[in-house]
C-alpha cells in the first residue's frame, strides 16, 4: 500500500477562517480525511505528526520576529507549500499598519505598550520563503481548497481561475453594477473565485481575492476618478484585505500622490 | 512523583488561534497559574480610525473568522444608535435569522469537532468519526445547516458580505428561505438527539461560584437587543458597560483580561451564562428539553457548557424555522438610509462565545474617529485561569500527560477563540 500523503496546516496572523473553509468542507471533510493523512492541523485535532510533510497549507501574514524565523523552519519542513488566503498571500487586512506608525497604533490598543512584540510591518508569505502555489481570497473558496488537495494528491496542477470577477457576473448574468448603478467596483481588477456575489447583492467588489493577472487598477481608479467618485474613496476601496498586494498597493499610493 | 512539578503543552489544539498556559505547583498547592496568549496583535480599533461607516461591518469581520456576523452585528447596531437611525422589524427579524445561523455553524463545530472528542477519549472529531462515523456526520450536517442560512442571508458562510448599517444590501427571496425549511425541520430534531447525547456525558466535578454576565431581554433569548444583567442582579443598559467593566493588559498577553469593577472580579460569558441568567426565555421547545436532560439549571460546572450549547442549538432551530415560515415576502425596504454625521454609539450582542462590546464615534468629516472593541474570550480569560486554579488540584495526582489532556479539556470548555482576543494555546505546568 503506497503511504497517504502528509498535510500539514499552520497559522499566522489571522482570523482563523481560511483553515476553518477546510471543516467547512462538510461533505467533503471526511474523505479528505481518507485521502490524506492530516498530520498537523491544531484547530482540528490533538495528535501532531513529526515533519517533513507533503502539503503545508499556510494561513495568516508575518508580523513578528517569531514568526518571521518560523516560516523559514515551515519551509524546510514541506515538500509543497502553498498560502491560503490574502493575509498569507498579501499581507490580509492588518498590512494597513504598513502605511501607519506602529507604535501608534500599539499605544492606542495596550496600556502597556512594552509587553508588546510586533513587526513594523503585516507581510505575505512570499516576501519570506518560496511559495509553490496561492489560494487567494479572504475567506478562501473551499471548493477551490478542495480541488487543491485534490489535484496535489493526483500530482497535478490545481484548476483555478486566474481571470477577472467580471467574467463570473457574465456567467451568473448579474448586471453590471459599476455601469448601471455608478457603482466603484473593484471586479475589473479582482481574481475570479467568489462566484461575484457581491455585485449579485447589488454591491461592489471589494477585491477580496487580490488583483488578477494583469489587473491595471491604476487605469482603473482613473476611469472612477473621472466619472466624480472621490479619490480617497477609491483609495480605501483599494485598501482592504489585499491593500499590500503589489498592484492594489501602487494603485492606493499612486493615487494618494497625485492628490496630495 | 516529585513534590514540586511542571507541566507543559507546547499547543493547545482543538481552539481557534495560538496561545499558552504556565501552571506551577508545589505539592498540591497551585503556586501560578497563567493564561499566555500570544497570537500576534493586529491592531483593528487602529486601522478602523479614518475609515468609512459602511466598510466598519466588512473589515470588523476579519477579526474572527468563526463568528464574523457577532462582529458586524455589534458594529452595526453600535453605528446606527451613532447616525440615531432604527432598523424596520423585518430587518431585525432577519438579522436574528442570520445570528441564529452563526450560533448553529459555530455551536456544532465546537460541539461535535472540538469538544465531544475530550468527553469520549477521542484526539479529534476525524478521529472520533473513524470509529462512530454516522455521530460525526450527524454533527456536520447540523453545522452545514447553519452556513447554508448564512450563505442565503449573507451571501456566504465565511465572512458575509449583505450586512451593512442599517440592514441588507439585499433581501433573501422569500424561495430561497422557504427552501431551507425540510432542512432546518431536520436540523430541529436532530439538534434535539444532540442535547440527549451530550447531556449523558460524565461531566468533571467542578463547581464554581460564577459571576455570569449576558444581555438579557424580557421577551427573547439574547441575541441582539436587551440590556446587560449579571447572576449578582446588575442591570444596566449598554451605555454603562465601560463603567461596570474594564480591560487590563497582562504582561504575558497580547489579549486584554476584563474584570468587573469596582469588585475587580473575573466573570463568565458565553452559553452556561446565558442559559443561567436567561432559561426563561429559551422558546418553550428548548426550555422542556432543557428541563429534561437530567441536568440541573443553572448550572455552576462549565463542563455542562455543551449541552448549554446544544440547548442553544434547538433553540436556534426552534426559533430560525419560525422566522422563516413568518417570511411571506421580500421586505420593501432591505436597509434604512442614512447620512454620515458626527456622533458617538455602543452596542452589545451575544456572539456565541458571549458578550461582545463595540463603540464607535464618528467625526466631523464622517469617518470613524474612535473604535473600542471588547470580545467574549478577553472577557473569559481571566475566569479561565480561575477555572484552573480551582481544578488542578484535582488532577494532580495524575501524570503530567493525563493531566494536561484534563486542563485542555477544561480550556475548551469555554470555547476560546484565540483569535477574536487578539490569538492558541500552550499549557506549561511547572511543579516546581
Amino acid at each position: 500500500m503506497t503511504k497517504k500523503p502528509t498535510l500539514a496546516v499552520f497559522k499566522f496572523a489571522s482570523c482563523d477562517g481560511c483553515q476553518l473553509s477546510l471543516l467547512d468542507a462538510e461533505d467533503e471533510l471526511l474523505a479528505v480525511a481518507g485521502a490524506v493523512e492530516i498530520a498537523y492541523f491544531l484547530e482540528a485535532r490533538t495528535q501532531q505528526m513529526d515533519g517533513p510533510y507533503d502539503v503545508g497549507l499556510v494561513e495568516g501574514s508575518i508580523t513578528t520576529a517569531h514568526d518571521e524565523k518560523r516560516i523559514q523552519e515551515i519551509r524546510k519542513q514541506c515538500r509543497f507549500l502553498v498560502t491560503i488566503g490574502a493575509c498569507a498571500t498579501a499581507g490580509g487586512i492588518q498590512a494597513l499598519r504598513n502605511w501607519a506608525n506602529v507604535d501608534d497604533f500599539i499605544d492606542h490598543v495596550y496600556a502597556h505598550p512594552d509587553y508588546i512584540q510586533t513587526l513594523k510591518t503585516s507581510t505575505p508569505v512570499s516576501d519570506h520563503v518560496p511559495v509553490d502555489f496561492e489560494l487567494r481570497g479572504c475567506p478562501i473558496n473551499k471548493y477551490q481548497l478542495v480541488e487543491l488537495v485534490a489535484s496535489l494528491v493526483h500530482g497535478r496542477k490545481p484548476r483555478v481561475p486566474t481571470y477577472s470577477v467580471c467574467l463570473e457576473c457574465k456567467q451568473r448574468g448579474t448586471v453590471c453594477v459599476a455601469v448601471a448603478r455608478g457603482i466603484a467596483c473593484l471586479g475589473p481588477v479582482t481574481q475570479a473565485g467568489c462566484g461575484a456575489i457581491c455585485p449579485s447583492y447589488c454591491r461592489e467588489c471589494f477585491g477580496c481575492y487580490g488583483p488578477n493577472e494583469r489587473a491595471n487598477p491604476i487605469s482603473l481608479s482613473r476611469h472612477y476618478q473621472s466619472v466624480g467618485v472621490p479619490s480617497d474613496h477609491v483609495v480605501r476601496l483599494l485598501r482592504n484585505f489585499n491593500a499590500y498586494a503589489p498592484a492594489f498597493r501602487q494603485a492606493s499610493n499612486d493615487l494618494q500622490e497625485a492628490n496630495s | 512523583m516529585p513534590a514540586n512539578r511542571s507541566f507543559e503543552v507546547k499547543a493547545l489544539s482543538r481552539v481557534e488561534g495560538e496561545g499558552a498556559l504556565y501552571v506551577k505547583l508545589n505539592g498540591d498547592r497551585v503556586e501560578h497559574v497563567e493564561f499566555n496568549i500570544y497570537e500576534p496583535p493586529r491592531f483593528f480599533e487602529s486601522f478602523l480610525r479614518g475609515r468609512a461607516i459602511h466598510e466598519v461591518p466588512d473589515i470588523t469581520a476579519r477579526i474572527c473568522g468563526i463568528c464574523p456576523v457577532a462582529y458586524q452585528m455589534s458594529s452595526c447596531h453600535a453605528l446606527e444608535k451613532a447616525l440615531g437611525i432604527c432598523v424596520t422589524p423585518e430587518i431585525r427579524k432577519l438579522r436574528r435569522l442570520l445570528y441564529c445561523a452563526e450560533w448553529i455553524e459555530s455551536h456544532a463545530l465546537h460541539i461535535y469537532l472540538l469538544h465531544a472528542p475530550d468527553f469520549l477519549g477521542y484526539e479529534s472529531g476525524i478521529s472520533l468519526a473513524g470509529d462512530h462515523r454516522e455521530v460525526v456526520e450527524k454533527g456536520l450536517r447540523l453545522k452545514k445547516i447553519g452556513n447554508e442560512i448564512l450563505e442565503v442571508i449573507g451571501g456566504r458562510a465565511i465572512h458575509p458580505i449583505n450586512v451593512t448599517v442599517g440592514g441588507f444590501y439585499r433581501a433573501p427571496s422569500r424561495a430561497a428561505l422557504k427552501a431551507l425549511l425540510p432542512d432546518l425541520e431536520w436540523g430541529l430534531q436532530a439538534a434535539i438527539d444532540t442535547l440527549k447525547l451530550v447531556s449523558q456525558f460524565d461531566f468533571p466535578d467542578l463547581e464554581m461560584d460564577y459571576e455570569c454576565v449576558s444581555i438579557k431581554h424580557p421577551d427573547e433569548y439574547p441575541m441582539n437587543d436587551g440590556y446587560v444583567a449579571s447572576s449578582s442582579g446588575l442591570k444596566i443598559p449598554f451605555e454603562q458597560f465601560e463603567q461596570h467593566f474594564e480591560e487590563r493588559h497582562m504582561p504575558q498577553s497580547t489579549s486584554l483580561h476584563s474584570v468587573t469593577i469596582p469588585e475587580e472580579k473575573s466573570y463568565l460569558v458565553g452559553p452556561l451564562a446565558r442559559i443561567n441568567l436567561c432559561f426563561d426565555q429559551l422558546t418553550p421547545l428548548a426550555k422542556k428539553q432543557a428541563e429534561m436532560c437530567g441536568i440541573a439549571w443553572p448550572s455552576r460546572n462549565n463542563f455542562q457548557s455543551i449541552a448549554a450549547r446544544a440547548i442553544e442549538v434547538i433553540d436556534a432551530y426552534d426559533e430560525a424555522i419560525a422566522i422563516v415560515k413568518d417570511y411571506h415576502a421580500e421586505p420593501t425596504q432591505s436597509r434604512v438610509l442614512y447620512e454620515p454625521r458626527p456622533g458617538t454609539g455602543c452596542h452589545a450582542t451575544e456572539a456565541p462565545r458571549g458578550l461582545i462590546y463595540h463603540r464607535y464615534r464618528i467625526g466631523d468629516d464622517g469617518l470613524i474617529a474612535e473604535a473600542k472593541i471588547v470580545p467574549p474570550t478577553s472577557q473569559n480569560q481571566g475566569q479561565i485561569e480561575n477555572d484552573l486554579r480551582a481544578f488542578v488540584p484535582k488532577v494532580v495526582a495524575f501524570d503530567d500527560a493525563v493531566a494536561t489532556q484534563k486542563c485542555e479539556h477544561l480550556i475548551r470548555n469555554y470555547d476560546p477563540c484565540i483569535s477574536c482576543s487578539t490569538h492558541f494555546l500552550k499549557l506549561k505546568i511547572d511543579r516546581g
